[in-house]
């Protein structure tokens, strides 16, 4: 049976909540970005007027500012943000219960079932209509029969519209786009592509899928099939099971460069910490620890290393981090930012291997203080506890990843 | 047009419903609301924010007052 699928897209999210609570900013080129004295300085998002600039998502301030040098930076709010993309995310439950939510700001809605409300593009215009009225922002709707052109289609017009993709006339409309507008085509393979003079999606859907394959392996028949209008992957049902966690991981820009090992053993130990009890938190022990640096050329650069035992300890994570810098870096430039991921998950009630040369008792008890320690910074705050390494310089880990990566967390919408 | 938090003074119905019976203004004066003409989730396009809207008529007027969360405002000339 053919499926109506939505792709819903909050217009320049960020920006858009801050113009919509400061009405004074009304038309002037507006910017969300982080704080420049924690040296967090991006543009998270920008405004039609300040697009209209070329300032670009990602970028330093400065950097946008010589484009346009009335840009008005705001503050993030996260909070207020999130309370807006849970409030949209009601209304689209309102009209079904297949709501896949894709990052913050994005959702898929399979409406095939929606009838009493309308065919599927009238249902993308009350949603729209209803978001512009009730929350006071806009959003670009794409309607298609899968969620790779639904996707593509609200990315065609934008702001406050809504596009349509059939299966008559998606050769006309899709085929003559570029192939990075693909979703899941990265600048790595739309460079790999053109090298082989594929530059439209109508040039992927045209070619021998084994060619393709023989490009870029497996992802070249999915790639090939999604062009031709074969993605049939479902809309995930707001009741389904949440995605498989397959790492946990933190990272931070450090408010100074980082010089020596004595900093960044301190960096280290402290998303070490706040990566174990999250870990915990799940029920999780990693066998595997991933360490990512960028240095102040922003050169960045994983190495990882499978752990003796599986582990939730942050010790023995942070040990096997600040290990892996030891033998990987060889401080050439000073380190701008780091991050510590524990991946390769198992739970905590499968089968473990112990091994007869290490006192598992004393594992057992330190797992016991850990917990103990996360009861405590529950009750009484985060700081209420802490190691004294981390005491010899707060100015450097006054900032806790933890929150940060909670707000992510559960909006997080990465698909592979 | 500028946002005034107010004071308000509500009823809770049986079923849930809020409401809202007087305003308190920033000088102290009471506006004593009439009636309460339509409650719906609405975005205060003039003063910036959203809640949800109550249409209130006020000693023949109409106006809208907004529940923000748990704040209450309205969009004012004065």
């Amino acid at each position: 049976m053919k499926r109506s699928i939505l792709h819903i897209d909050i217009n320049n999210c960020y920006a858009s909540i801050e113009c919509l609570h400061r009405p004074e900013l009304n038309g002037l080129p507006v910017a969300v970005g982080g704080s420049v004295e924690a040296r967090h300085g991006i543009i998270l998002a920008k405004n039609e007027i300040a697009k209209r600039f070329g300032v670009k998502t990602g970028e330093a301030l400065w950097q946008a500012k010589q484009k346009c040098k009335d840009l008005v930076v705001v503050p993030p709010n996260m909070p207020l943000y999130a309370r807006f993309c849970t409030l949209a995310r009601q209304i689209y439950l309102e009209y079904t219960d297949q709501m896949e939510p894709f990052g913050m700001d994005e959702a898929w809605l399979d409406v095939t079932g929606s009838g009493i409300f309308g065919n599927s593009e009238e249902i993308a215009q009350t949603i729209r209509e209803r978001i512009k009225e009730e929350l006071g922002i806009t959003v670009s709707i794409g309607v298609s029969f899968n969620k790779v052109f639904a996707k593509l289609a609200s990315d065609y017009k934008k702001p406050d519209a809504v596009t349509v993709i059939t299966e008559h006339n998606f050769k006309e409309i899709v085929w003559p786009l570029p192939a990075s507008d693909l979703l899941f085509v990265g600048r790595a393979a739309a460079k790999r592509l053109g090298g082989y003079g594929i530059h439209t999606i109508g040039d992927i859907a045209r070619l021998q899928p084994q060619l393709l394959e023989g490009i870029l392996g497996k992802w070249g028949l999915m790639l090939h099939a999604y062009a031709n209008g074969l993605d049939s992957s479902p809309v995930r049902r707001i009741t389904d099971q949440p995605r498989e966690i397959k790492s946990i991981g933190n990272s931070t820009t450090t408010p100074r460069d980082i010089k020596n090992n004595e900093d960044v053993r301190l960096v280290i130990y402290m998303l070490a910490e706040s990566v174990c009890t999250r870990m915990r938190a799940q029920g999780f022990y990693a066998k595997t620890v991933v360490l990512s640096v960028r240095d102040v050329n922003l050169h960045s650069f994983e190495r990882q290393c499978k752990l003796e035992n599986p582990s939730c300890l942050s010790g023995e994570l942070a040990l096997k981090a600040y290990e892996l810098l030891q033998k990987n870096y060889n401080w050439c430039n000073p380190i701008r930012s780091i991050g510590v991921r524990a991946c390769d998950l198992m739970y905590h009630d499968d089968c473990l291997q112990l091994d007869i040369y290490t006192d598992e008792e004393k594992r057992v008890k330190r797992e016991c203080i850990e917990k103990t320690v996360d009861t405590l910074r529950s009750r009484f705050g985060d700081t209420s506890i802490q190691r004294a390494l981390l005491l010899s310089d707060k100015k450097l880990i006054g900032l806790d990843g933890k929150e940060e990566q909670d707000v992510f967390n559960e909006y997080g919408g990465d698909l592979l | 047009m500028k946002k005034v938090y107010v004071d308000v003074t509500a009823s809770f119905t049986r079923d849930g419903v809020i409401i809202p019976q007087a305003i308190r203004w920033e000088d102290d004066h009471i506006f004593y609301i009439d009636r309460v003409l339509d409650i719906r989730r609405a975005a205060a396009q003039k003063t910036g924010g959203a809640g949800i809207r109550y249409t209130c008529r006020i000693a023949g007027k109409e106006a809208y007052l907004f529940l923000e969360q748990n704040r209450w405002f309205v969009e004012s000339n004065r």
